[in-house]
C-alpha cells in the first residue's frame, strides 16, 4: 500500500514535470519496456542512452535492474525489453 | 559531439535571452522544450523552485547547470544542479526532520532535531565546489552509459553547518571505528531496491572540513539540494555529499551496501586520490578527491569574435583541495601557453575564477585552450583518461572561436 501510494505521487508529479511526453521508438516491446521500466524511472534514461549499448550491454543494463535494483520483470518479459532496447536503442 | 555541446550551450544562451518576463510563464516555456524530447536528450525544464536547467532524466530528476551561471563566484540557489539516484524524494519539514547519530561504534546514539543541530554545536561557514563524479561523462569518447552529463553538473556555493566531528563526539566513537555512513531521506519506488547510502573513512570524517550543512549562499538549503541538511565533503566529489541526511553511523567494519561496493568504483592506480584504504579492492577503490580541471566560460565553441577588439577569456578553475596555483591559456591550439589572470581566492575548496585578455589580429580560426595546474603540481591531461563509468572526466577543453 505504501509503495502504490508513492507510486501515484510519484507519477503525478512527474507528469507534471513532462515525463508523459517522453516518446519511444515504435516496435515490438514498447509497452512491456513503457509499463516495467517506468515503475521506477522516467524513460529518457533509455532515450539518452540511444546507441551507446551494444545488444549485450542492454542485457547486462537489464540485468542490473532486475538482480540489483529488484525490478520484478519475470523471463519472458526480460527478453523482450531486452530484445526492443537492442533492436531500437542498440549500438 | 561538438554538436552536443553546442547545442547545450544554444539552448542556455537562448533561454537566457528569452527574458525573465518569459521564464516567469515557467510552466508553457518548459512544456514547449519538452516537445523537443524526440529530437533531443538535453531540453530545458523547470524544477519547483528552480530555474529553467537542463534537464538529463525526469525522474529521479536530474538537472545541470546552464554555463552562463558561472560567471559567477557562487552558483545561485536557485539554478544548482540537481542529482538524485532514486525517485522517491519526500519534502521534509524542518519540525519533523530528525538526525539519528548511531552504529555499533558509538558509545550513546543520540536524535538531534534541527533547532538542535543548529544550536548546540559551534557553526562554520566554507566554500566549496560540489562536483558530480560523472560530470561531462556525456563528452567521452567512445560514449560511457548513465546520464549523459555536459559541464554542468557542479556548482560553487558558501556551505554553513556544524562539524560532523563536533557532532559524532557527542555519541562518543570507539576505538573501533572504521566507516562513517550516511543515510538519506530519498529512497527507491520499490523496497528491494538498494537505498542510496554512502559510507566515509573514519579520518575524513573527522576532518574539520567536513560539514553537515543548513545554509547554502547564506539561505536554508533548498528542498532539490537536500533540505534541511545534508552533508559537505569539501575536496571529494559529490557522490558523499548525502542530501535530506536522517542517519549517520560509526561503524566497524566496512559498508558494504550496492552504492559503495560496486558503484562509485574507478580501476586502481588510474588517478590520483585514493584516502579510503577500507574500500580497496585490488582491481578498483572508490571514487574520492575531485581531480585538477577548469572550464571556459565566456565562449561558445564556434563563436565569431571582432578582430583588433580586446576579448575577455574567462572561467573557472578547481581541484581536490591543494588549490590552484596557475591557470594557462592557449590561443593557437597548444603551441604556446599564458598565464591567466587569478581572481579572488576563496579558499582552497572553492574553485577559482580566472581571466586572461587577448586580441584577435585576423580573420581566422583560434583554438583556444585553458589548463589548470593545482599547487600540488597536478595538471590536466590533453585527452580524458578513460574508465568504464566515466567519471572525473578533466581533459583540457578546445573551443574554437573566428575572427571576422
Amino acid at each position: 500500500m505504501r509503495t502504490l501510494h508513492l507510486l501515484l505521487l510519484v507519477f503525478t508529479t512527474a507528469a507534471a514535470a513532462g515525463e508523459s511526453r517522453i516518446v519511444l521508438k515504435d516496435g515490438q516491446g514498447k509497452d512491456s519496456v513503457m509499463s516495467q521500466c517506468a515503475i521506477c524511472h522516467s524513460l529518457d534514461y533509455i532515450v539518452v542512452n540511444d546507441r551507446i549499448l551494444n545488444r549485450a550491454g542492454w542485457e547486462k543494463t537489464v540485468d542490473k535492474m532486475i538482480n540489483l535494483m529488484g525490478a520484478p520483470i519475470n523471463n519472458a518479459d526480460r527478453q523482450i525489453i531486452v530484445d526492443y532496447l537492442a533492436l531500437r536503442y542498440g549500438k | 559531439m561538438v554538436n552536443r555541446r553546442h547545442f547545450i550551450k544554444k539552448a542556455a544562451g537562448g533561454l537566457a535571452a528569452l527574458g525573465s518576463a518569459l521564464l516567469s510563464k515557467g510552466s508553457a516555456l518548459a512544456a514547449d522544450l519538452v516537445a523537443a524530447e524526440t529530437e533531443t536528450t538535453s531540453i530545458m525544464d523547470i524544477l519547483s523552485r528552480k530555474k529553467a536547467l537542463i534537464k538529463k532524466s525526469f525522474r529521479p530528476p536530474n538537472y545541470e547547470t546552464p554555463a552562463g551561471y558561472f560567471d559567477a563566484p557562487f552558483t545561485p540557489i536557485n539554478a544548482f544542479f540537481v542529482r538524485y539516484h532514486l525517485s522517491v524524494i519526500p519534502e521534509v519539514k524542518a519540525e519533523d526532520w530528525r538526525l539519528h547519530i548511531g552504529g555499533d561504534a558509538v558509545r550513546t546514539p543520540f536524535t538531534l532535531t534541527l533547532e538542535q543541530l543548529r544550536r548546540d554545536f559551534k557553526s562554520v561557514e566554507i566554500a566549496a565546489l560540489c562536483l558530480c563524479s560523472g560530470n561531462r561523462r556525456g563528452l567521452f569518447q567512445p560514449q560511457v552509459p548513465g546520464v549523459q552529463w555536459g559541464s554542468g553538473a557542479m556548482g560553487n556555493a558558501r556551505w554553513r553547518g556544524v562539524r560532523l566531528k563536533d557532532v559524532l563526539a557527542e555519541a562518543g566513537i570507539e576505538k573501533s571505528a572504521l566507516e562513517v555512513s550516511l543515510n538519506g531521506a530519498d529512497s527507491g519506488v520499490l523496497e528491494i531496491t538498494p537505498d542510496f547510502i554512502k559510507s566515509l573513512p573514519l579520518a575524513k570524517a573527522l576532518d574539520e572540513n567536513t560539514l553537515i550543512a543548513f545554509e547554502m549562499n547564506g539561505e536554508p538549503l533548498p528542498h532539490w539540494n537536500g533540505f534541511p541538511a545534508r552533508l559537505i565533503l569539501p575536496g571529494w566529489t559529490a557522490t558523499y555529499w548525502m542530501k535530506h541526511l536522517t542517519d549517520i553511523n560509526v561503524m566497524a567494519k566496512p559498508f558494504d551496501g550496492y552504492w559503495m561496493k560496486t558503484a562509485y568504483r574507478i580501476p586502481s592506480g588510474r588517478f590520483p586520490g585514493g584516502g579510503f584504504s577500507s574500500q580497496e579492492t585490488p582491481a578498483t577503490v572508490p571514487i574520492t578527491e575531485i581531480v585538477v580541471n577548469s572550464l571556459i566560460t565566456s565562449l561558445i565553441d564556434g563563436q565569431a569574435v571582432p578582430v583588433f577588439k580586446p576579448l575577455e577569456i574567462s572561467g573557472v578553475a578547481w581541484d581536490g583541495g591543494n588549490g590552484i596555483a596557475q591557470v594557462e591559456i592557449s590561443t593557437d591550439d597548444g603551441v604556446s601557453w599564458h598565464p591567466a589572470m587569478l581572481k579572488q581566492d576563496y579558499g582552497r575548496f572553492s574553485w577559482r575564477q580566472w581571466r586572461y585578455d587577448f586580441e584577435p589580429k585576423r580573420t581566422k580560426e583560434y583554438r583556444i585552450m585553458a589548463r589548470a595546474i593545482s599547487c600540488s603540481g597536478a595538471c590536466q591531461p590533453l585527452e580524458p583518461i578513460p574508465n568504464p563509468s566515466g567519471y572525473h572526466h578533466n581533459a583540457v577543453q578546445k573551443i574554437t572561436i573566428r575572427g571576422v
